[in-house]
């Protein structure tokens, strides 16, 4: 039915070593993404959703698991092979301030990865960059001004820009709103949005704001503790969320409409450390359904309803029945 | 007991001082604070919410100045006060919880020392024990389910939710009648921020404690402000019952601020209706309405003279449209 996916991330697996004692970041995270299609991880500082990136795209040597981009092993491929794939698979940060270099003209910080490649001729290269300005919506008079001129929106605009160069096919968007004004936000994410149609890109978003996840992503993988606790389509997770670390942080997000309609749900404690990762469920500290088996035996991702899957031993079948 | 508000901000101006003559940060900014009651600002970068907060307790950063305008607290004009005077203000009757507690909070001394110190300093006369037994209580009060165990702790051994819990503990160790709070969850997790909006919302209903909460999350202030007031470009631009604002933003830039933010719930578009444009800053404030270059409804008037904040059904709005009772 489905074609190859794009990227397709297999049992991925992180450790550090952190004064002598081990922290696993990521365990045993799996994935993948089709071509046009744009998966969010979220999650909570410290749930390893930028670990998990980073080892995706090999930009962090993951400890294990199996990272396929385009049908080729990425984690056993030679490293001119995997610097070619990599062309493919672009970044685009939160800070936009302290991701561009404030030395260089707004021109050159998009024009670098084509001299870099040395992709057409120095013309063709200085017109294909005021065209990307152009496509992310940047005035050609700002091409020789600094970043440092510019507000954080057109920032990031140029940071859109600098990474649609290459012409990838994968973009991994790692909060790229988070630091923006609200009225700027939203100009952001319909550039996106209007950009993955436009370019056929796919995109790896990672994010903690789950209301901006619900504008941009098709399906969502939501991390605890370095591992996904439940995945599905938007429509599922969003709608129906099975696991009550996902039903708690839907509940969690402010909102702005005054009659709104889910029952809010206020989580005791902190997300926990990795260092103390618990025996069973990695939410069981937090969790108002947790019983002796969740202690016991940590629960694995299985398939909940189509299309969604879940770690939990006491899903949440009824939308109703938060409690 | 009087029907006089608790606090009073009358026209206040601050400028900052630059080579070329002073310009305005905040602009003629006016709204009431009741006893008890929850009011919030709030405001993109730039729009002068923070400086409207530490206008009204004195602690304005260097170069910037108070020029005008008044801070009333229960009638007496607090940016008057100097000094001595001030401390016995700031502390006592108002307290405050800034966005990261890290940087608010001594490092190498444990929170219960930090926050017995504040009580000892508002009220000199309490016992050793009493001090000790106000600490309990506080850290009980803020969730702190073991206080004893965490009188003892160091700020680097907490968490950022506990952090920011034991701030608010020590920001209240004076029993002010006013908390002011600004950005106090920016920094922390979605679960964690809830947390923290929860335990302000408990204290104020138990404590009859009024709190202005600073914030760019307008998500945050619908279940938790009885009014808000939204500020853009150091000015104020509508001011209203929370429920009401939201429902019927009478602003065109409230208007646009509450389209364009993403939900999450209720009728999904892909895109979103954006608001054109970067919020302005000091240096680039335009002469008219400060929103005429963003402003969808912008008309002749607008770049030319700037509207006046003015009543208007029970709410408050600074916008030439609404005079021409355009919008009704």
């Amino acid at each position: 039915m489905s074609p190859v996916p794009l990227l397709d991330v297999h049992g991925l697996v992180k450790d550090f070593v952190v004064r002598r004692k081990k922290l696993r970041a990521v365990d045993n995270v799996s994935f993948d993404i089709s071509s046009g299609e744009t998966l969010a991880l979220v999650g909570e500082s410290g749930s390893g959703k930028s670990t998990a990136a980073l080892c995706a795209t090999l930009l962090e040597k993951p400890t294990g698991g199996s990272v396929r981009f385009d049908g080729t092993d990425m984690v056993a491929a030679k490293p001119s092979i995997r610097r070619r794939l990599r062309r493919d698979i672009q970044f685009v940060f939160q800070d936009p301030s302290s991701s561009l270099d404030p030395r260089m003209t707004v021109e050159e910080i998009v024009r670098e990865p084509l001299d870099i490649h040395r992709v057409g001729t120095p013309d063709e290269r200085r017109q294909r960059a005021m065209k990307l300005l152009d496509r992310v919506g940047i005035d050609p008079a700002a091409a020789q001004r600094r970043p440092a001129s510019l507000s954080g929106g057109q920032r990031q605009r140029i940071g859109i820009a600098r990474a649609l160069a290459l012409r990838p096919k994968l973009i991994v968007c790692d909060e790229p709103v988070s630091a923006l004004d609200v009225s700027v936000r939203a100009q952001i994410i319909n550039l996106l949005v209007e950009l993955r149609a436009q370019e056929s890109l796919s995109y790896l978003f990672i994010a903690h704001d789950l209301a901006v996840v619900r504008h941009i992503a098709d399906r969502v993988a939501v991390l605890y503790l370095g591992t996904i606790v439940e995945t599905g389509s938007k429509a599922e997770v969003f709608g129906r969320p099975a696991h009550p670390y996902t039903a708690a942080l839907l509940s969690a997000v402010p909102s702005a409409e005054p009659d709104r309609t889910l029952e809010r749900i206020v989580l005791g404690g902190d997300p926990p450390s990795p260092f103390d990762r618990p025996e069973g469920c990695v939410f069981q500290q937090r969790c108002w359904r947790a019983d002796e088996l969740c202690r016991r035996q940590r629960p694995a991702l299985v398939e909940f309803r189509p299309g969604q899957q879940t770690a939990c031993h006491h899903p949440i079948d009824d939308p109703g029945a938060t409690t | 007991m009087s029907t006089r508000p608790l606090l009073e901000v009358r026209a206040l101006t601050t400028v900052l001082d630059r080579p070329g003559g002073a310009v305005p940060v905040i602009n003629s900014v006016s709204f009431d604070v009741g006893r008890g009651e929850r009011v919030a600002i709030v405001g993109e970068s730039g729009s002068g919410k923070s400086t409207t907060a530490l206008s009204m307790i004195g602690l304005l950063p260097r170069g910037l100045r108070h020029q005008a305008g008044q801070v009333l607290l229960d009638g007496l004009d607090i940016t008057e006060l100097r000094g001595e005077q001030m401390q016995a203000v700031r502390g006592r009757r108002v307290g405050v919880v800034f966005q990261d507690p890290l940087h608010s909070l001594d490092p190498v001394v444990t929170i219960g020392v930090q926050i017995a110190a504040v009580a000892r300093k508002h009220e000199p006369q309490l016992r050793r024990r009493e001090v000790q037994e106000r600490v309990v209580e506080l850290l009980s009060d803020v969730g702190f389910a073991s206080p004893a165990e965490f009188m003892g702790r160091y700020p680097h051994q907490l968490s950022g939710g506990m952090r920011q819990r034991a701030m608010i503990a020590a920001s209240l160790a004076g029993r002010p009648e006013l908390l002011i709070a600004d950005e106090p969850t920016s920094a922390l997790d979605v679960t964690v921020q809830a947390q923290i909006i929860d335990l302000l919302e408990r204290l104020s209903e138990g404590r009859g404690l009024a709190v202005v909460l600073i914030t760019h999350d307008l998500g945050l202030v619908a279940g938790f402000a009885h009014r808000t007031v939204v500020m853009y470009g150091g000015t104020v631009v509508e001011v209203g019952a929370t429920a009401e604002l939201f429902r019927r933003p009478l602003h065109p830039y409230t208007e646009g601020l509450l389209a364009c933010a993403p939900r999450i719930d209720g009728p999904l578009d892909e895109l979103l209706v954006a608001i054109p444009g970067n919020p302005p800053t000091v240096a680039s404030l335009p002469a008219g309405c400060t929103f005429a270059p963003r402003c969808p409804k912008v008309h002749d008037r607008c770049s030319a003279q700037r509207p006046e904040l003015q009543s208007w059904q029970g709410a408050a709005v600074a916008c030439h449209l609404v005079e021409k009772g355009v919008r009704s």
